[in-house]
């Protein structure tokens, strides 16, 4: 089943880019630890999923490039095509000459209807191109006006017409939150050893996150069978609640190319770190507080999770671990699968599941990725919520709104709401 | 790709106009090797075939045949903009795009505004709508002049509600030349005042720039200049100050190098919507992200560097330097102490070989000196753009929205209260239709409220940063 890709904005297009270059690197990467044939099914899963049939031999992306100003969208269609191993479609891109200004009211109440037509009739160009679709992955920044406006008309729209098909958004938060930017420029800095970082590092590191979840694995029925609903079976394993839809990835290990060859690792060691990566609520191997511990069963909770406290233990309602390379059918994920580890609503045997995949990724013959539905973000949102609350209560910069039709009343209605969500998942220590 | 059109009234406004279509000239050249008429160049030239006569010149792509600046220039006298019009720029200027006179406006706001405004809005209004219509997408008028004198002053601020009501969507963004301590017009703080009236209320962004500073410039170059410390040549054509190579042979007139500073702001403002780079800046979001509150839109600009040494390896640590600069005094171009005051948003344009890292490094070593408001900590917005300015490697514009600006106008509102309490030289206005006292009442309303809004802000700059209570929802 494929995936259609919407890229928005400046920060959507420019990681869209990253991302099927990754996929694609990692699809035909001659290293693939397995059979020649399994490599095959890998790679045509792969294709199908995110490429659709080429024209004179190079695939095209599965994807809908949208941004209100060209500058952006000319350089990601030419980096693709000079790449000469795949582009994206020529008709697929949607552009204007003015940007969104930063404001989501524009992208939100201007841009939005005025080009609603446009672009839905490119991403239904799009999903008729495919076998079947399994759903879409939209790729937005939350920072600025379009991918944050635009990307938020557009979602709604996909909501409405394609009411049967999963989305899944990958937002990228501001610096200053600690995550996303922040935590990934830590990554490049500490582990990568990248010395004067570029936002294509940053976008790199991200599409590698993300090619490692969404690149095919095996299903129940064991080999050669690759996953054919990945977006449906990702979102029924973490997903039970439509409340509680906010999605953590970790990944594990991320390394420079350099150190890669010098470097082995057990399914052990690295599950050890990904577990404490995921009580701790660390974003990477290094640094992680071995401190934090799962709560000892039998004792009562030690109450609401307090925003506050530095060592808090991170509850989850459910995670997934994708497992990818060499002797991975001998890895041991008992430690997964503790109750401590979760909230009540689940038996532990639903709210955990890992998928194994003997085909390695891009260059790691082991590779580890975590996606979970944990108080993971509350952090980051509650700063967001907070600093935006002190900048509404001065009502700064509020007329740059109100001049586009969203009122005081919006503003309040989108606090209550995350801040409903910020204490539904604070209390799930309970 | 958007369109920007620049209004250049009075002399001040022509004299910087005219450094600044050389500079961007001579920027484009150097960036566009092959002469292709891109879109880079179409933001503020347009590419005409000369052989046709009348309007139907104008082509789209391919080669560059003629370059036609998208420019207005009006002046109420004839000396100034002959002497562009004679000058080696003749051919980048439509003849048909100019508004003169012969008499001048007497450094009287109000001759500018009343007289020459009602006498000329059909001639502004038609030269306006055809320089939109050469436009495919329209984004920002820039107006440059000056406060102290009549045209500048009062024509050019009049034209900015023609241009509100005529042009709603498009962005005004004006460079103001404030009146120096010694100034050689003696009713300058009238004309002023008045002016900032229509400024406040219909300008979207105001850069104000004073002579003072853009000397105090020159005078730190020229030391460098002349100094002859060991390796301190200076890369020719890298001074901030410098003309392109059409004014080499010629004398050059003694303001251009102040107004190659003023161009040089220009230039950098608009390189992020006008180039590629990984952190694109438009110009519609400089007002969206440095204007909290619609009249606290007076942005207190720096240029860095002024200047490159010869040689040629850039070690970060210079680069640091770059932005150091950039919170110096040196490099305003305003006289402001923003640094001991508050800040309330701040924009670094990054021009060169710089990568994310390198400005995020440099904004967490500056930001603990530096005063921001409760609310917008992190008020830092910033842009990556890859094409350098000429003659440099990488450079840096900082648009500062800081409380420092409350001096100056304080200073206007004083000199102002001076002549007015003794109502000198005050009949050279009224005696113009249409010029009551209210005028002068009202403008100086305009400005005390104005200073106000930067008191209340600055009152708060003692309180510690609380976090108010947040809403609480029923779980």
């Amino acid at each position: 089943m494929s995936i259609v890709t919407v890229q928005l904005g400046q920060c959507g297009n420019q990681i869209g880019f990253e991302v099927f270059d990754a996929l694609f690197s990692d699809s035909h990467c001659p290293q693939g630890l397995c059979s020649k044939r399994e490599n095959e099914a890998y790679q045509a899963s792969c294709k199908e999923r995110f490429f659709s049939e080429e024209e004179n031999g190079v695939p095209i992306a599965r994807a809908v490039l949208v941004d209100m100003e060209p500058k952006v969208i000319n350089q990601t269609l030419s980096k693709a095509a000079h790449s000469g191993r795949w582009k994206y479609g020529q008709h697929s891109c949607f552009c204007q000459k003015q940007g969104s200004g930063n404001n989501w009211a524009y992208g939100y109440s201007v841009h939005g209807p005025r080009h609603e037509e446009s672009i839905m009739n490119l991403i239904q160009k799009e999903v008729e191109k495919c076998d079947s679709l399994n759903g879409f992955f939209i790729i937005m920044s939350m920072a600025g006006g379009t991918g944050s406006g635009l990307g938020a008309f557009v979602t709604q729209n996909l909501q409405d017409q394609y009411s049967n098909s999963l989305k899944m958004n990958q937002i990228i938060w501001p610096y200053g939150t600690g995550e996303e930017n922040d935590a990934v420029h830590k990554i490049c800095a500490k582990l990568m050893n990248i010395k004067q970082i570029s936002f294509r590092d940053i976008n790199q590191v991200l599409a590698h996150q993300l090619g490692s979840v969404f690149q095919p694995t095996y299903s129940g029925e064991g080999s050669f069978h690759y996953r054919r609903n990945p977006l449906g079976d990702l979102m029924e394993n973490l997903v039970p609640h439509p409340e509680f839809k906010m999605l953590g990835v970790r990944n594990i290990p991320q390394m420079s190319e350099n150190s890669l060859a010098y470097s082995t690792f057990t399914w052990a060691g690295l599950l050890k770190h990904l577990r404490q990566m995921l009580i701790s609520n660390a974003k990477m191997e290094e640094g992680i507080d071995w401190q934090v511990r799962p709560p000892l069963s039998g004792l009562p909770t030690l109450g609401k999770m307090s925003l506050n406290k530095e060592f808090h233990f991170n509850t989850s309602i459910a995670n997934l671990v994708i497992l990818r390379g060499k002797d991975v059918h001998s890895a041991e994920l008992g430690a997964f699968k503790d109750p401590a580890l979760y909230t009540s609503w689940l038996e532990p045997v639903h709210a955990f599941s890992v998928w194994k995949t003997q085909r390695a990724f891009s260059k790691y013959e082991k590779s580890a990725a975590l996606v979970g539905n944990s108080q993971f973000l509350v952090k980051p949102l509650d700063m967001i919520v907070g600093k935006a609350w002190n900048m509404f209560a001065s009502k700064a910069y509020i007329h740059q709104y109100t001049k586009f039709g969203i009122e005081e009343e919006d503003f309040l209605d989108s606090f209550a709401l995350l801040e409903q969500v910020i204490a539904s998942y604070c209390n799930l220590g309970f | 790709m958007t369109q920007s059109v620049v209004i250049q009234v009075g002399q001040c406004g022509n004299q910087i106009g005219c450094c600044f279509w050389d500079l961007a000239l001579r920027e484009h050249a150097a960036v566009n090797q092959k002469a292709i008429y891109d879109e880079a160049i179409s933001s503020f030239f347009r590419n005409v075939d000369t052989r046709v006569v009348g309007d139907g010149g104008s082509i789209s792509k391919g080669k560059i045949c003629s370059l036609k600046a998208r420019a207005v220039l009006i002046d109420m006298e004839e000396g100034v903009v002959n002497e562009i019009l004679q000058g080696p720029l003749r051919d980048v200027f439509d003849s048909k795009q100019l508004i003169t006179d012969i008499s001048g406006s007497g450094n009287n706001w109000a001759v500018g505004h009343k007289v020459f405004g009602s006498l000329y809005q059909e001639q502004i209004l038609e030269k306006l709508r055809k320089s939109a219509e050469h436009c495919d997408c329209l984004q920002c008028f820039f107006v440059i002049h000056s406060m102290g004198g009549g045209t500048g002053s009062g024509l050019g601020t009049f034209l900015l509600k023609v241009l509100e009501d005529e042009f709603p969507e498009v962005y005004r963004f004006v460079t103001s030349v404030y009146p120096s301590g010694e100034d050689d017009v003696i009713t300058s703080p009238y004309n002023s005042m008045l002016a900032m009236k229509e400024l406040n209320e219909h300008a979207d962004c105001v850069l104000p720039i004073d002579n003072q500073s853009l000397f105090d410039i020159i005078s730190k170059i020229d030391l460098m200049v002349n100094s002859g410390k060991l390796g301190t040549a200076i890369k020719p054509k890298s001074l901030v100050t410098s003309s392109a190579g059409a004014f080499k042979k010629r004398q050059e007139k003694p303001f251009d190098a102040m107004n190659n500073i003023v161009a040089n702001l220009l230039l950098n403002l608009t390189s992020s919507a006008r180039f590629e780079g990984s952190l694109n800046m438009d110009l519609n979001e400089i007002s969206m992200n440095l204007v909290p509150f619609p009249q606290l839109h007076y942005l207190v600009s720096s240029l860095t560097p002024l200047y490159t040494l010869a040689d040629v390896n850039v070690p970060s640590r210079r680069l640091d330097q770059m932005f150091s600069d950039a919170f110096s005094k040196d490099h305003q171009l305003i006289q402001a102490d923003p640094k001991h005051s508050l800040y309330l948003a701040c924009a670094l344009m990054v021009r060169g070989n710089v990568q994310i890292s390198d400005l995020r490094r440099n904004i967490e070593r500056l930001k603990p000196s530096l005063r921001f408001v409760s609310w917008n900590q992190e008020g830092w917005k910033t842009s990556l753009c890859s094409v350098p300015p000429v003659g440099h490697s990488h450079s840096l514009l900082a648009l500062a929205n800081n409380t420092c600006v409350k001096p100056t106008f304080i200073e206007l509102r004083e000199r102002f209260t001076r002549l007015y309490k003794k109502r000198a030289h005050l009949h050279h206005y009224l005696q113009v239709e249409g010029m009551e006292e209210s005028c002068f009442t009202e403008a100086m309303s305009s400005l005390s409220a104005l200073i106000q809004e930067y008191d209340q802000l600055d009152a708060t700059k003692s309180m510690p940063a609380e976090d108010l209570p947040r809403l609480r929802v029923a779980v």
